[in-house]
């Protein structure tokens, strides 16, 4: 009977849920509601069912689990929903790829391109991204700490309330549900539901952090901190909306026009910088000196890092906005800012690339490393293209076109993705307990593929996006535009079709990868020659 | 507007000063005298066991 409570609640919303399909205002919110109370049926009868009826032995219960031991169960459940949502999250990419570039592939009216984006994005920042980074902080911080997650079972609510804040966002899409904010799409009570989980999700980290027995908080934390702090002051502010009804899926913003604009890139893109940027750093500080066995390069350079990120990315927002309402000055100041951001994050890049100092080797002999590597190397990249896209001039060029997209998967999938399959890689022979992966070559495979991918994806929609933009702008001598915007839709399908082909590389890598982790978990072990030069599992320094 | 003005220019002067000696305070923290040893310390964190 360990659940009842969460049991009882479950069975109340699943009420709830469906008391607001009866009354519903509308019809999305109907549908909604539905969804809701069917996947919260769900849970009610999954707990039900692991009740013990068996009677509890004679005036004694069963002793409670040892408490000095980690919270790892939570971080496995991490590990597997990661790896889920990120296959999800890639396929969909790549559906959508193929819509763009074969528009008789958008199937009315739940499986359009405009429906199918946000659940793309959402899918791997939110879902893939969010599930790495709840999985990672909660592993590193007790680790680092040296002290149980704090709040028993908060650790459990906090992973299924953001997977239940996944599905409701991802059907509230295909439904046609949204507020028309771009990554922050879900309407007001999804948004209210996540508001709550991500507070659960403070106070768990936070409580770990207070209770550590380590005198010293490691930086990944502050890295961490910082991201759970800022995206719970983000998601606030942004999503500050008056319902129409209390039974209605519709709302209206608390800002309007330009301010409602830079509410929103600026939010958009402290995303960016706080979930894509701070929490997936505190991966790299973790993960870079475990798989390397050496410690960080510079620690001072890494606090620099850290406080100079802090100060500087939170005025970046405007470089969105480029020649649109909002003053020049909030412009050019976001330029400004951009452009400084720079300096911290090369810092850090090189901090993580020159941890490997004195082990070149193992980029060679461990495709896991290598893996990393290349994730900061990416993160070097697009921290460089990204200044120089905020850059008005250069702005000018690029925005609205199809760079813009290939900056952003340059960083999410270089970035982003190779750094989180570098932690998946380390992380599951460790939770459970497994001599090593499944295949190491597979790692290997992975890692080609996914570089590949990047890299004609990427390729790809540089040319697309600057032939784009020299499109759009080009006069003839009488000052007429010379081409029509259908002509350049037309002169895309090329590069569309060749991005679609760089998406399926990277899906192909993904699915490696689900496949190893899979055998991993089942405890198979690929009989495969090791990697040149590798060093034997035998001989590897116990840890 | 007055709200506007009067949040603006605190944020133009006394809240920039804060901020920019903040920075450079803990800049300057960092490169104290002994932080070496310190930062060392805490780079191994992660390293001392599982």
């Amino acid at each position: 009977m360990k659940y009842t409570f969460e049991m009882i609640l479950l069975g109340v919303g699943a009420f709830l849920a469906l008391v607001g399909a009866g009354f519903a205002q509308d019809r999305h919110f109907e549908a909604h509601m539905w969804v809701l109370f069917f996947v919260l049926l769900a849970g009610t009868v999954m707990l039900m069912r692991r009740i013990e009826f068996s009677p509890v032995s004679a005036g004694r219960a069963p002793p409670p689990p040892p408490q000095s031991e980690y919270f790892d169960e939570v971080v496995k459940y991490g590990v597997i929903a990661t790896v889920f949502w990120g296959v999800v999250g890639f396929l969909v990419g790549v559906v959508v790829a193929l819509q763009l570039a074969f528009p008789d592939l958008n199937i009315e009216p739940w499986f359009n391109f405009g429906r199918m984006r946000p659940l793309h994005t959402s899918a791997v920042i939110f879902a893939f991204g969010g599930n790495a980074l709840i999985a990672t902080s909660f592993y590193i911080v007790q680790r680092t700490s040296r002290a149980r997650l704090f709040g028993g079972n908060l650790g459990w609510f906090v992973f299924w309330g953001y997977q239940l804040f996944i599905i409701m966002a991802a059907t509230g899409y295909l439904l046609g549900i949204t507020q028309s904010k771009e990554y922050a799409e879900p309407e007001w009570y999804v948004d209210l539901w996540l508001t709550i989980v991500w507070v659960a999700y403070l106070i768990a980290f936070l409580g770990t952090l207070l209770t550590r027995k380590e005198p010293h908080i490691y930086v990944a934390n502050w890295f961490y901190l910082a991201f759970i702090v800022t995206i719970a002051m983000l998601h606030i502010v942004n999503n500050l909306a008056v319902p129409v009804s209390f039974l209605g899926s519709k709302s209206y913003s608390a800002f309007a026009g330009v301010q409602d604009a830079l509410t929103q890139w600026w939010y958009g893109h402290n995303a960016v910088g706080f979930f894509l940027t701070a929490g997936f750093l505190g991966m790299m500080y973790y993960f870079i000196p475990k798989q390397a066995n050496r410690p960080v390069y510079s620690y001072r350079l890494s606090i620099i890092h850290f406080w100079s990120l802090i100060f500087m990315y939170i005025w970046a927002g405007p470089h969105h906005l480029h020649y649109t309402a909002l003053p020049d000055w909030a412009q050019t100041l976001g330029m400004v800012f951009s452009v400084m951001l720079w300096m911290p994050s090369w810092g850090g890049m090189i901090n993580g690339l020159m941890t490997l100092s004195g082990a070149w080797d193992k980029i060679r002999t461990d495709p896991i490393i290598r893996m990393m590597v290349m994730a900061v190397a990416f993160y070097g990249m697009a921290t460089f293209e990204g200044p120089m896209m905020s850059i008005k001039t250069v702005n000018s060029l690029s925005h609205y076109t199809d760079w813009t997209i290939g900056h952003v998967h340059s960083g999410a999938l270089g970035w982003n993705g190779l750094i989180t399959f570098g932690a998946i890689y380390y992380l599951t022979p460790k939770l459970w307990n497994r001599e090593r992966l499944y295949s190491v070559r597979m790692v290997n495979w992975h890692f080609w593929f996914a570089t590949l991918g990047i890299v004609v994806y990427a390729a790809v929609m540089w040319v697309a996006g600057i032939q784009q933009g020299l499109m759009w702008r080009e006069y003839d001598d009488q000052g007429f535009l010379v081409y029509s915007f259908a002509e350049s839709v037309a002169a895309m399908v090329p590069y569309y079709v060749l991005r679609a082909l760089g998406g399926a590389l990277f899906l192909a890598g993904a699915l490696l990868m689900a496949f190893n982790v899979t055998m991993t978990i089942l405890g198979r072990v690929r009989d495969e020659a090791p990697i040149f030069g590798a060093a034997q599992p035998a001989l590897k320094a116990a840890e | 507007m007055e709200t506007y003005t009067a949040m603006r220019q605190f944020a133009d002067s006394w809240a920039l000063l804060a901020m920019t000696l903040f920075f450079l305070g803990v800049v300057g923290f960092i490169f104290r005298p002994g932080a070496k040893k310190a930062a060392d310390d805490a780079a191994a964190i992660p390293l001392k066991e599982d």
